[in-house]
């Protein structure tokens, strides 16, 4: 009500009420911005303008009024915005470079299927393509060579595998702790031990990783004895305690806000500690659990440089004792070989830009089932 | 009491009334699965102490005044002339650029949130499902968000604006790094300041307000200086997870060698992270590189688990405040 009255009264307070509803307006605005300027620059890759053929039909630079912008562009791989600022001169020069490169081409490629091939397509990147040289079709992730090969199917099998070891390893120790935490503690160790699980979180993923790839490999390979000493498991199981204290939390937090009427009424009617904190407050929780369970893998496939660190080698295989590569992982050990604006850094922002939605939906998810939960236990709905 | 008078014949007195109601039966499966919950909480601290311990360990042995003090050479991973000096001033400088941008933002917003938002409107609810996606954007979306939108655009255009014959601002720079950790941590302090705004009574805002304060005037003398534990939580919260993130510098700042230290917010730096990784995984001989790798981790760790201790600390007692209100 202040608002309407006091721009005449206090022109001071309105304009600062302004400027405070307009900062906060600042989140709204970054996260459209993440989503705009990560998608832009893959947008060529989702309308199927780049064209990594190595081998064209070369266009001679005199026929180069005979040609549309749209079919230059694609020639050239150049942006529109790049083509505009572009004089004729300099696209025949760029033209000419183009005709000397497809001379320069080994026989041996020329000769070669996969060499007229756009493999960017979508039909490329989703799907088995039986390489040359290759005795069945294969998905294959290879960005670097003469024939770039650009299937992500490895990358999201590798994210997956990775995501769901950690996952199984982190849920259940991290909603047992929760349960115990919240329930069966004495208050005066609840104090404690929650702060102290939440410290998990403070260490940096990069220290998470170092730890992973000095001490544990080593350890877990003495114990289990299989070959690649740098596996999804261990990546894996390190992702766990990335995670472990993001899920311990949202958990924690929603047995801890499950009604001490239901409680009560339970251990009142004779059951123990344990039966009341099984079959009343978890039963009742559930919703927020699995919320923590959700945000937990958006978290888990969003981690980078854990993943990174361990192990990196892309392979098709779904075996936690094989490599494996995450999307992240390929994003942040590639991005700085990849040439600004060529097709590789396309994809690449083009598998941001599918991490963004992925953890955007997963987070959408954890919070709506979060509010539902708490509105129900306020008995608002 | 005459005790030594009783006699020793008589039975003994009956028990007082128990005021237990319920009969303390023992259940084994009860006492079982409560075990394992119980054991699933030590498993974690285990995890938690074995890491601290480890690197506290090995690391202590590395350390050294020189180490910290010096600017190592091209070839970092000899253990005798090594030192993480630029690191720890690159670290530093980025994380304190970035709580430039981000305090004032992150306590506007949380303001505005609590102080002004109407709780029903569409416009707060899509601020709040803002915030919280942010923070669950992973951190390398953040990178590569640092690279197209600040690198390619702002700074790009902003050459192009200023005449600058070579790349200053179109290239990774300090700025560009601390600009993007500054996106990446403002629901953090948005959360905390928000957290320490509702442990403030209400009673308070209605003293002022009702001695004559104008809205504006309360927030200011009133809200503020008591939200302040809260937002220097906010604060240090989101200094420790910005000095420990590697992923969203990789592309916006972060250099593999520097000899010089930086000085201009155009200038790239080295980093502890960043660091960490290079000494881990590009490393010609391991076993050499081991103890500065140990020694490194220390630093890094002091730098961004002691602030994380401090905050969780401050945290626990503003939690304890708002529990005992409602």
């Amino acid at each position: 009500m202040g608002i309407q009255r006091g721009h005449q009264a206090r022109p001071g307070e309105w304009l600062a009420e302004k400027f405070i509803f307009l900062v906060s307006l600042s989140a709204i605005l970054m996260v459209l911005l993440i989503f705009l300027f990560v998608a832009r620059e893959a947008l060529p890759v989702f309308f199927g303008q780049t064209n990594t053929a190595l081998v064209q039909t070369p266009i001679p630079p005199d026929e180069l009024e005979k040609h549309s912008p749209a079919e230059l562009q694609a020639y050239l791989g150049v942006t529109p915005d790049q083509y505009a600022k572009m004089k004729p001169a300099m696209l025949r020069d760029l033209m000419e470079v183009k005709v000397e490169e497809q001379n320069d081409i080994p026989d041996d490629f020329r000769n070669d299927p996969d060499a007229r091939i756009n493999t960017t397509e979508w039909k490329y990147l989703l799907r088995a393509h039986q390489w040359t040289d290759y005795h069945k079709p294969e998905y294959i992730w290879q960005p670097v060579g003469q024939i770039q090969k650009y299937n992500i199917i490895p990358l999201v099998v590798g994210t997956l595998k990775v995501t769901l070891v950690g996952l199984l390893f982190a849920v259940p120790l991290a909603v047992g702790a929760a349960i115990y935490v919240s329930q069966l503690a004495r208050p005066r160790l609840r104090e404690i031990l929650k702060p102290a699980i939440e410290l998990l979180s403070g260490i940096p993923s990069v220290v998470v990783g170092f730890f992973a790839l000095i001490v544990m490999a080593t350890v877990l390979q003495s114990l289990f004895h299989y070959q690649t000493r740098l596996n999804a498991l261990v990546a894996g199981l390190a992702l766990g305690f990335a995670v472990i204290p993001v899920i311990f939390s949202i958990a924690e937090d929603a047995l801890t806000s499950v009604p001490r009427a239901y409680t009560q009424a339970a251990l009142a009617l004779g059951a123990s500690r344990w039966q009341t904190a099984w079959q009343i407050v978890l039963p009742a929780a559930l919703p927020g659990v699995f919320a923590a369970t959700v945000l937990g893998f958006g978290r888990a496939i969003g981690e980078t440089m854990i993943v990174l660190m361990v192990c990196s080698a892309s392979v098709m295989s779904w075996s936690v004792f094989d490599s494996a590569r995450s999307i992240t992982t390929t994003i942040a050990a590639e991005m700085a070989e990849a040439v600004s604006g060529g097709p590789h850094y396309r994809i690449l922002f083009m598998l941001g830009a599918l991490l963004f939605a992925a953890t955007f939906v997963s987070n959408m998810i954890g919070d709506f089932v979060i509010h539902r939960f708490k509105q129900k236990l306020e008995g608002k709905r | 009491m005459n005790t030594v008078t009783t006699p020793q014949h008589l039975p003994d007195p009956p028990k007082p009334a128990t005021r237990h109601f319920r009969a303390e039966k023992f259940d084994f499966w009860s006492f079982f699965f409560s075990g394992l919950t119980g054991l699933a909480t030590l498993f974690i601290l285990g995890i938690l102490a074995t890491i601290l311990l480890n690197i506290l360990v090995n690391g202590w042995s590395a350390i050294s005044w020189h180490f910290v003090s010096t600017i190592p050479k091209k070839d970092f991973f000899d253990a005798k002339t090594t030192g993480v000096l630029p690191m720890i001033v690159g670290t530093s400088f980025r994380v304190i650029v970035m709580t430039i941008f981000v305090i004032p933002v992150g306590v506007i917003t949380a303001i505005y949130l609590t102080e002004y938002a109407p709780n029903t409107s569409i416009i707060t609810r899509i601020i709040r499902a803002a915030v919280n996606n942010l923070a669950g954007v992973p951190s390398i979306v953040f990178g590569l968000f640092g690279l197209g939108f600040f690198i390619n655009f702002v700074g790009k255009n902003l050459d192009l604006v200023l005449n600058n014959t070579n790349a200053v601002w179109g290239q990774p720079a300090l700025l560009w790094a601390s600009l993007t950790l500054a996106v990446m941590t403002l629901p953090v302090v948005i959360v905390a300041t928000e957290e320490s705004l509702k442990a403030i009574p209400p009673g308070l805002r209605e003293a002022s307000l009702a001695l004559g304060a104008t809205k504006l005037e309360t927030i200011l003398r009133v809200v503020l200086p008591q939200a302040l534990p809260g937002i220097m939580t906010g604060g240090i919260l989101a200094v420790s997870r910005a000095a420990g993130e590697v992923a969203p510098i990789l592309f916006t700042g972060v250099a593999y060698y520097m000899a010089s230290l930086p000085t201009h917010l155009s200038d790239q730096f080295m980093d502890l992270g960043y660091h960490v990784f290079v000494l881990s995984t590009q490393s010609p001989n391991i076993d050499q590189t081991r103890p500065i790798l140990y020694a490194t981790v220390l630093v890094l760790l002091f730098l961004t688990f002691a602030l994380n201790l401090v905050a969780i600390l401050i945290r626990a007692r503003v939690r304890k405040k708002l529990r005992a209100l409602g």
